[in-house]
This record gives C-alpha cells, sequence and structure tokens, in this order.
C-alpha cells in the first residue's frame, strides 16, 4: 500500500513536473495509432463484408438440388437471423410465339437479405431500387428476356403452366454474379406462384436455396450449427465462398491489413523499449535513495511497476479516445472516396485489443529494465558512476521475443507467415545491427578528416556505441517498414488493377451453333467488340476414374461431388491460352491430336483428388470415353475469357454435337448493338458482365482505401518511434551540450555537431531500411501476398532522404531546447 | 581498505578526512551498509551488518540510520515535505505529515512545504535533506561531504544545523569532509590514506 500510494503520489508529480510526460505521449500515440487501425480496418473490413454480402443477397446461403428442410428456417427464425428463399429453375418464357429459355428465380417475402434489386418500368430503362419482391400473379423480367421474346413491361408471359404479368423491367440482382452457371436471361416471381407454374416437379432440376442475414456472431454460430445438421448435397455459402474474385480481394486485403496493423505494434514496441529505458535512467538515483533510506527491492519495483501500470493505463484510454477519433475523422475524410453508402459504425474490440497489446508490450519490453532498476545497489547515492548489474542475456530477449512473437501470431493467425515474418525481422535486426556496428567502426577514421562539428558528432556515434546501434537499428526498422508498406502498397494495387484491366472483356456470349460461327464473329467485330477466344462447348457426365465407379469414391473436397453429379462443360483447344498456366505435366504435343488425353484445372486436381496419369472416363451424349490427366493448369478465372475446368485435345470431340462461347469487350459510352446481334442471332445468349465487374471493382476499391488509411496510421506510428528515439538521448545531450559550451564552443558549433550526428545516423539508418525494404518487399510480394514484384530504385533515395531528413528534423526539434539551454543551469542541476 | 578497525561511540560526531581517493566515501558506505566489506565485519548498535542481505540492510537502515549528500539527493517528483515524509513512511511511523513538517520548520522551511527541489536554492535543498536526515530520530547520521555544494555562508548555517541536532537528538554523527572547519566541530577526526587510518 505504502508503494501504491508512493507510486501514485510521485506518478502525480512527475507528471506535472513534465517527467513522465513522454514516457505517456509515446505509449498514447502509439496505442491511439493502434486503435485508430483497429477502427478503421474492422469498420472497412465490416464493409468489405457487407459488400461481398451483396453478392450473395445474404451473409449465409445454404444451396440445393434438392428441397431443403423448414426445420432450418425455423432454427434461424429461433436464432433471430433474418431469412428468405430462393428456389431457381430454367425453363422456357412464351410470348406469343417467341420462346426462351430462361433462368426463373421464385424468391420469397424478404429477398434479398443484402443489396437490392434494380428495376426499370420499361425494357433497358432507368434502374431504381425495388421495394419488396414481385407481388403474386407478376413477374419482373430482364430487359434481354423482353428483347428477346419481343415482350414489354405490362404484357403477360407463359411460365409453364401458369401465365403471369411482366409489372417490370429486371435490371439488376445482388446474387446474379455469384455463379457464371446461370447464363440465360432471368425472371424475377414470387414464389407462392410458384406451385401454379408446376415447373418443380419430383426429380427437375432446381437449386434451392435459404438465405441468412444477421449479426456477423450470430451468423458465425449458425453457419456451424448448419454444418453440423445439413444433409448430404447441401452446400453452405458465406461471403469468403460467394465468388473467386471476391474471395480473393478479401484474403488479400485482410493479410495485407494484419500485417500493416503488426507494422504498427511493433512500432509500438519499438517506441516503449525506448522510453522505458529513458525512465529507468532517469529513476537510476531515485531507486539507489529510496533504498538508502530503507526501501527493500521488492517496494522499490512494485513503485515502479504501479507507475507503469497507471501510465499504461492512462495511455490506453487517452490512446483509445485519440485513435476513436482519428478513426472518425478519418472516415469523414474518405467519405468522398468511399463510392457506397456510410461505413458501419465500429465495434469496439480494438479497444480491447490495445489494452491488451499495451500490457503485453510493456510486459515484453518494459519489465525487464524494470527488474533491472530495482537491482540499482544503494551505493549509487555515494558513486554515480555504479549501476544496475547488466541486464542478463535472457531476460532482455525472451519477454520482448515471446510478446513479438505472439503478438505477430495473434494478428496473423497464419504460422508459416509467422515464421516467415520472424525469420525475416530476426535477419534484418541482425543486418541493421551489424550495420551500426559497422558505422561506429568506421567512425574513428573519419573523424581526423572533418570539422570540428562533424567530429564532435561522429565521436557521439562512437562512443556511445551500443546506444548508437541500438538506434541505427530502431529508426532503420521505422524507415523500412514505412518504405516497405509502400511498395506493397504499390505492387498490390497495380496488381489488382493489372488483374482488373479497363478492357476486362464485359459481354459474354453462348450457345453460338457452329453453323453460325464465322457469321457471328464477323457480326461482332462489325459491332464494335473485339472478341476474346471462340472455345467449343460440349456437355458430358464423368463415370469413373481409374476404373471405379463415383458412388464408391469419397471425395477430398465437398465440391468434388458436385463436380461429379452434375454434367460438366468439356471444350478442346489447339493452345492453353495465356490465362492457363500448366503447373504439371506437359500441353498437346505433335501427335496427340484426337488422343484421349485431358487437361484438368488445379481446382479439378484438388476438388475430385487426382493425379497425372489417371483415367477418367466420361460419357458424352451417350457414348463413353476413357481420357488420361495429361496436363495440370492453374487458371487466371478473373481473365473474364472462356476457361474450362477439363480440355481435350483436337480432333476427339469435334465430331461431338456441341456450341461455341466467347467474350468481348465493348467500350463504355459506344453504342452496344448487342440487340440487333440478339436479334440476328437468336439462339446466342449474350450476357453482360459489367454489373459483375462493378461489384468485383467495388469490393476491390474498398479494399484499396482500407490499405491507404492503414498506411496513414503506420505512417504516424513510425514518427513516434522517431521522436521515443531522439528523446531518449536527450539527457545525456542536455549535459553534454552544456559541457561544450562551458568550454567555448559556440552555440552554432554544437547545434551543428548535433545535426551531423542525427544527419549521419538517419542516413545509415535510411540506408540499411532500403536495403531492407528491397529484400522483405520481394519476400512479402512473392510469399505473403502473391503478387508480381518489380524492383524500384527511389525506394535507395526515399529511404537516405527519409532518414537523413526525418531523423535529423526529428532529432533537431527534439534537442533544440537542450542546446539552448544555460550551460550553468544545466551543470548545476545534474544531468 | 586495509587493516581498517575502529569504534564509535553513541552520541560522538565523527570527521573522516583525507585526500581524494584516500577511501572515505567507501569507508562511509561500509559503515552505513550501503556496502559489503570483501573480508571483516561491520556492527551497528549491536548488529551485525555483514550477516544481513541487501533487503535486511535497508530496513536496518530505514529504523536507525539518517543520510546527508554534497549532491543533496532529494527525489525531484516530490516536494519538500514528501521528502521528508518519505523516511517515515518506509519505516511504517504513524504521522508521517505532521512529523515531516515540524521537522520542516525546524530547519526554517516551514513556508516553503509545497515547493519542489527544482524550486528550491542549494543550501535550502541541504536544509530539506537534513530535515529529512534527522526526521526519523535516527541512532546515526551519516553525512558525505554535506556542505561540498554549497557557499562558505550556507555552508555554515548548514553545519550549525547539524551539530544542533546532534546536541539536541543525541545522535552519533559521521561525516566525510574536505572543509577543516566542519571536521574541527566534530568530536573525533579520522585521517585516512590510501586506505588506511593513519
Amino acid at each position: 500500500m505504502r508503494a501504491l500510494a508512493l507510486a501514485l503520489r510521485s506518478l502525480s508529480r512527475e507528471w506535472r513536473s513534465g517527467e513522465l510526460g513522454v514516457l505517456l505521449l509515446a505509449l498514447a500515440i502509439a496505442v491511439s495509432a493502434l486503435t485508430a487501425v483497429g477502427f478503421v480496418v474492422s469498420r472497412v473490413s465490416a464493409a468489405v463484408d457487407l459488400q461481398a454480402s451483396e453478392v450473395l443477397a445474404a451473409d449465409l446461403r445454404l444451396e440445393s438440388p434438392s428441397p431443403l428442410s423448414t426445420d432450418y428456417l425455423v432454427e434461424a427464425h429461433r436464432r433471430g437471423l433474418l431469412t428468405a428463399t430462393s428456389i431457381g429453375t430454367l425453363s422456357v418464357v412464351f410470348h406469343g410465339d417467341a420462346s426462351q429459355l430462361t433462368v426463373i428465380r421464385a424468391v420469397s417475402e424478404g429477398y434479398p437479405l443484402r443489396g437490392t434489386v434494380q428495376v426499370a418500368t420499361s425494357a433497358f430503362g432507368v434502374a431504381t431500387a425495388a421495394q419488396g419482391i414481385p407481388p403474386p400473379g407478376e413477374v419482373w423480367a430482364e430487359s434481354r428476356l423482353l428483347a428477346m421474346i419481343d415482350a414489354k413491361v405490362g404484357d403477360a408471359v407463359s411460365i409453364g403452366a401458369a401465365d403471369l404479368r411482366v409489372s417490370r423491367a429486371l435490371i439488376s440482382r445482388p446474387d446474379q454474379g455469384s455463379s457464371f452457371t446461370e447464363l440465360a436471361p432471368a425472371l424475377l416471381m414470387n414464389v407462392a406462384d410458384l406451385g401454379s407454374t408446376q415447373l418443380i416437379q419430383p426429380g427437375s432440376r432446381a437449386r434451392h436455396a435459404q438465405l441468412f442475414a444477421g449479426g456477423r456472431d450470430a451468423i458465425a454460430a449458425f453457419k456451424a450449427w448448419l454444418g453440423a445438421h445439413k444433409q448430404r448435397g447441401e452446400r453452405i455459402l458465406d461471403i469468403t465462398e460467394s465468388s473467386p474474385q471476391v474471395k480473393s480481394a478479401i484474403d488479400r486485403a485482410g493479410r495485407f491489413l494484419g500485417l500493416a496493423s503488426l507494422v504498427a505494434v511493433l512500432l509500438c514496441a519499438i517506441a516503449v523499449a525506448m522510453a522505458a529505458r529513458r525512465y529507468v535512467q532517469r529513476h537510476l538515483d531515485s531507486v539507489a535513495l529510496l533504498k538508502t533510506l530503507g526501501a527493500t527491492r521488492a517496494f522499490t519495483l512494485t513503485v515502479s511497476l504501479a507507475q507503469l501500470g497507471l501510465i499504461a493505463v492512462a495511455a490506453a484510454a487517452v490512446g483509445a479516445a485519440l485513435g476513436y477519433l482519428a478513426q472518425a475523422w478519418l472516415v469523414i475524410a474518405l467519405r468522398d472516396l468511399l463510392a457506397v453508402g456510410n461505413l458501419p459504425a465500429p465495434n469496439l474490440a480494438p479497444i480491447v485489443l490495445a489494452v491488451i497489446t499495451a500490457v503485453a508490450i510493456l510486459a515484453g519490453f518494459a519489465l525487464p529494465p524494470l527488474l533491472q532498476l530495482a537491482q540499482v545497489p544503494a551505493i549509487r547515492v555515494l558513486r554515480r558512476d555504479v549501476g544496475p548489474p547488466r541486464l542478463a542475456a535472457w531476460l532482455a530477449f525472451w519477454p520482448a521475443a515471446i510478446a513479438v512473437v505472439g503478438l505477430i501470431y495473434w494478428v496473423v493467425r497464419d504460422l508459416a507467415l509467422l515464421s516467415g515474418f520472424v525469420a525475416g525481422l530476426a535477419v534484418f535486426l541482425a543486418v541493421l545491427a551489424l550495420g551500426g556496428w559497422l558505422l561506429v567502426r568506421l567512425a574513428g577514421a573519419l573523424r581526423g578528416r572533418v570539422g570540428v562539428a562533424w567530429r564532435y558528432g561522429i565521436a557521439n556515434l562512437a562512443r556511445r556505441r551500443a546506444e548508437s546501434i541500438v538506434q541505427v537499428v530502431a529508426f532503420g526498422l521505422g524507415i523500412m517498414v514505412l518504405l516497405l508498406l509502400a511498395l506493397v502498397r504499390r505492387d498490390l494495387l497495380e496488381d489488382w488493377r493489372a488483374s482488373l484491366p479497363a478492357d476486362v472483356p464485359n459481354f459474354f456470349f453462348i450457345n453460338i451453333p457452329p453453323a453460325e460461327r464465322t457469321a457471328f464473329f464477323d457480326a461482332l467485330k462489325d459491332a464494335g467488340g473485339e472478341a476474346t477466344r471462340a472455345l467449343p462447348m460440349i456437355r458430358g457426365r464423368m463415370t469413373a476414374i481409374n476404373g471405379r465407379a463415383l458412388d464408391d469414391i469419397v471425395f477430398p473436397r465437398e465440391d468434388g461431388e458436385g463436380f461429379a453429379n452434375r454434367e460438366q462443360n468439356l471444350t478442346w483447344s489447339t493452345e492453353p491460352g495465356a490465362d492457363n498456366k500448366i503447373v504439371a505435366g506437359h500441353w498437346w504435343r505433335p501427335g496427340d491430336e484426337g488422343q484421349p488425353l485431358v487437361s484438368i484445372a488445379t481446382e479439378y486436381r484438388d476438388s475430385v483428388g487426382l493425379e497425372l496419369g489417371d483415367r477418367i472416363t466420361f460419357d458424352v451424349a451417350g457414348e463413353a470415353f476413357t481420357a488420361t490427366v495429361a496436363s495440370i493448369r492453374e487458371v487466371k478465372w478473373d481473365s473474364f475469357q472462356p476457361n474450362f475446368f477439363l480440355m481435350f485435345p483436337p480432333g476427339l470431340l469435334d465430331a461431338t454435337a456441341g456450341t461455341w462461347m466467347t467474350s468481348a469487350y465493348f467500350a463504355p459510352g459506344a453504342p452496344r448493338p448487342i440487340a440487333q446481334l440478339v436479334k440476328r442471332f437468336p439462339s446466342v445468349s449474350v450476357f453482360d458482365l459489367d454489373n459483375i465487374l462493378a461489384q468485383v471493382r467495388g469490393v476491390i476499391d474498398k479494399a484499396a482505401i482500407a490499405v491507404q488509411s492503414v498506411f496513414i496510421f503506420t505512417l504516424f506510428a513510425g514518427l513516434t518511434v522517431l521522436l521515443a528515439a531522439v528523446q531518449a538521448s536527450r539527457d545525456e545531450r542536455r549535459f553534454e551540450s552544456a559541457m561544450l559550451r562551458t568550454l567555448g564552443a559556440s552555440g552554432g558549433t554544437v547545434r551543428a555537431g548535433v545535426l551531423a550526428e542525427f544527419v549521419t545516423l538517419g542516413l545509415l539508418a535510411g540506408l540499411l531500411a532500403a536495403a531492407g525494404a528491397s529484400v522483405a518487399g520481394f519476400l512479402v510480394a512473392r510469399h505473403v501476398l502473391d503478387v508480381h514484384y518489380s524492383f524500384d530504385a527511389r525506394v535507395w533515395a526515399w529511404g537516405l532522404a527519409a532518414g537523413a531528413v526525418l531523423v535529423a528534423g526529428g532529432g533537431w526539434l527534439a534537442t533544440r531546447s537542450v542546446v539552448r539551454q544555460s550551460p550553468l543551469l544545466t551543470l548545476r542541476g545534474g544531468a | 581498505m586495509r587493516d581498517v578497525s575502529l569504534a564509535i561511540a553513541a552520541g560522538e560526531s565523527v570527521a573522516i578526512v583525507g585526500p581524494s581517493g584516500a577511501g572515505k566515501s567507501t569507508l562511509l558506505a561500509l559503515l552505513a551498509g550501503l556496502d559489503l566489506p570483501t573480508a571483516g565485519r561491520v556492527r551497528l548498535g549491536g548488529t551485525d551488518l555483514t550477516s544481513l542481505d541487501e533487503d535486511g540492510r535497508a530496513r536496518l537502515r530505514a529504523e536507525r540510520v539518517g543520510f546527508v549528500f554534497q549532491a543533496f539527493h532529494l527525489i525531484p517528483a516530490l516536494t519538500a515535505l514528501e521528502n521528508v515524509m518519505l523516511p517515515l513512511e518506509l519505516a511504517d511511523r504513524r504521522d508521517a505529515h505532521a512529523q515531516a513538517r515540524q521537522a520542516l520548520e525546524r530547519v526554517g522551511l516551514g513556508a516553503r512545504t509545497g515547493h519542489y527541489p527544482r524550486q528550491l536554492s542549494g543550501g535550502e535543498q541541504q536544509r530539506v535533506a537534513m530535515a529529512r536526515a534527522f526526521v526519523t530520530r535516527p541512532a546515526v547520521l551519516f553525512a558525505d561531504e554535506p556542505t561540498g555544494n554549497l557557499d562558505a555562508a550556507t555552508g555554515a548555517r548548514v553545519c550549525d544545523l547539524l551539530f544542533e541536532m546532534n546536541r539536541d537528538l543525541q545522535t552519533t554523527v559521521v561525516l566525510v569532509t574536505h572543509d577543516h572547519a566542519l571536521a574541527g566541530r566534530c568530536t573525533r577526526a579520522l585521517h585516512m590514506d590510501a586506505g588506511r587510518l593513519t
């Protein structure tokens, strides 16, 4: 109690006399950077999730080829979730003599749970957000469908046994882009009318879906429940599985944001270590005096711990509040950049994270020096040269290492990423330390050739060798992460942009009859479309693998069964296409034409469990044949070009009846004479991908904004470390500058010396940081983010400039008052 | 330190004098239990300091010992009053506040109890240190160059205070000094040179 009372009393006094201000400030700024990052990240990831949910029209979706039990809906209601149902099937829609194969979507009240349905009062008219779903007796038909069957809004169309009135033109619905299998035009109807159409009979092909939405935790719990209770053949889709593009964008964003916040955490740790070091230096005399006056080691340790603990609590509170304000300000500033609506409210989890992180950092980085402080011998009151015993190596290293590794794991939750990052960090720190040591060794050689100011500055570095190395490492790490972030951010954004070039195909054409192929491509070209490759499309079914019937095979993944149970689209081609990379085996060689070989996509390999040389038996149009897996391809699905899981060599399936498909790019703003194409080639189905692309771009844009926000806050964190590092040596400098001035040095000389020292320190740190960032950037781009890395020489210029300017500028500002102070005052008051 | 053997009686005032590096401060540190001899024994009021661990010696100091230093060694974060209260609190004495105030009044600083060390002059700081040293009514007061950082007039006033308290409270005083006037006022002077008493 006495120790706590003393801690509290001297803490408030020290705060008022400005002693602990630096420590509190460093920790508070670090925590505020961390919480601001946490808040913004949580809000933007929630927005990304929300956007991704729109692609599903729900947070969670259960799909099955057979009707789904209503038990799931009952359970979801019990848990307070929103629900809706959607049944999709293919049927021909008639209007007069015209007919068109159409995706019929029968939905229940509440659909869509996420996103909005866009409708217009006439075909291709101005889109507005629909209220609710089509009332019974009415349908909303896609504009394309209306054009194809020559109908308009208000007409009645026949669907199965029912006649229903088209009351709106359907422009878009949220879940239209979730799968490319729905290539026919769509029609939205009320599920209440489904019975009267008699479309769904036992055994008829349909896709039954139940949609669920609610809070994140409730959805996660319900997903787990569904996973345990769902029947075979029923499939759960959530936002991470909704579509390959969205999944990949979220995954990359998540990893990058994790990495960026990790950097902020490490910068916090460095700042705290420096502040703690300074705290120890400042309290050596007080602790020695307390011991002289009769205080035990436990008492002095309790005083220090209590003070640091109180500072941590205050810093966490102030920092979290500042972080909350900062993120609110940031979101307001970014509002114009956010294309869609407001961000969801932040959750408070980052506060918990900030407090736990602050405590972990203090325990890892501040506790060991405090233990050391408690060891100061009382004799120091008589002999100032006596300090605490050297910190045991294990005590200096292990708590910090455990704290860092624990925090890194907490953020990335990936052992591979953890080990890579830790190894990289260790190597980088070792290289920086070696570089710092080299400079200090070289300093002696340089000293004789420079003026007095530089000699004094460099001599300072050389004399405080260990401290200089620590500072070079700290500055170097601070600059490196900023450079690394800039590098990785650039690579990431460029890679994302490159993955969706402006002229990505925006129209798909399927069902092109072989006889009309040439005429169609000519017409496409005349209409201004730039067609990509054309591939044939043949329906077939897998029946056996290596002679074993599919029923006897357990597939490694759930979707393997899907591949086994349904008809697949097969194709043949002479070339694999630039967006296909052979990762195993070989592409067709001369003489392979007409041979029973097949090339499979990696997804197919993984889901079905295939290897090179496996023999797959197919049934195509009633004829069975067995093909050997000759190659495995990695397919870039987001090239928006025709691609297939299964490709055969030419000459094998040529005779089989099939159609052709292609994709094409029409420049925005250019007339899109799609209607004429549809009229001239009525059997060809046309799909406008612009809506899907807009959804994908929206997700990517949000992720990019998140990345930039994190970048800004990590920059602040880096500057805090610089400030803490400069502050750490302030007391020594105050004394030295007073000494120098007493010896007759002018204020200008002292200032020049200080500047020379910081510039030298900054240049070296910048040099090493640029080298570190280049290597780490390469590793991160290659192994973590899986994007292309391009070398950038400007990193070196930026590293050197940033080092010199930031370190010299920060050092200058922080030591200005030191240099200005009267030497007499300083010497009298002690250092 | 070689062949040093001495006894100091209760209520005595002893000055340790000698050239720089003679071992004066080392002797003081050993007597106060701030340091331990590699060989030999130090007894303080009947307790063998060399048989106690660091915390044990600290407790003994809290109960029986006061200190005055050349560099004052006040805790900058605490006010004059709080600095004086500190040893009372460490020794678990009651009524620390009133006793500390009384001690400060006695050294003539009753009006400056709320000031921080940096707001006080050197002489005032040393008087606060004196109040801190005597407030627990220690059996022994150790002083290391108590006037070393003070001008002659201020030093003399601090000396007066020191011996006044020595007399009034029957405190044993052991001080290291270069100041011959100060040494001359002690009942005994020990001369040290190269680690020996001469």
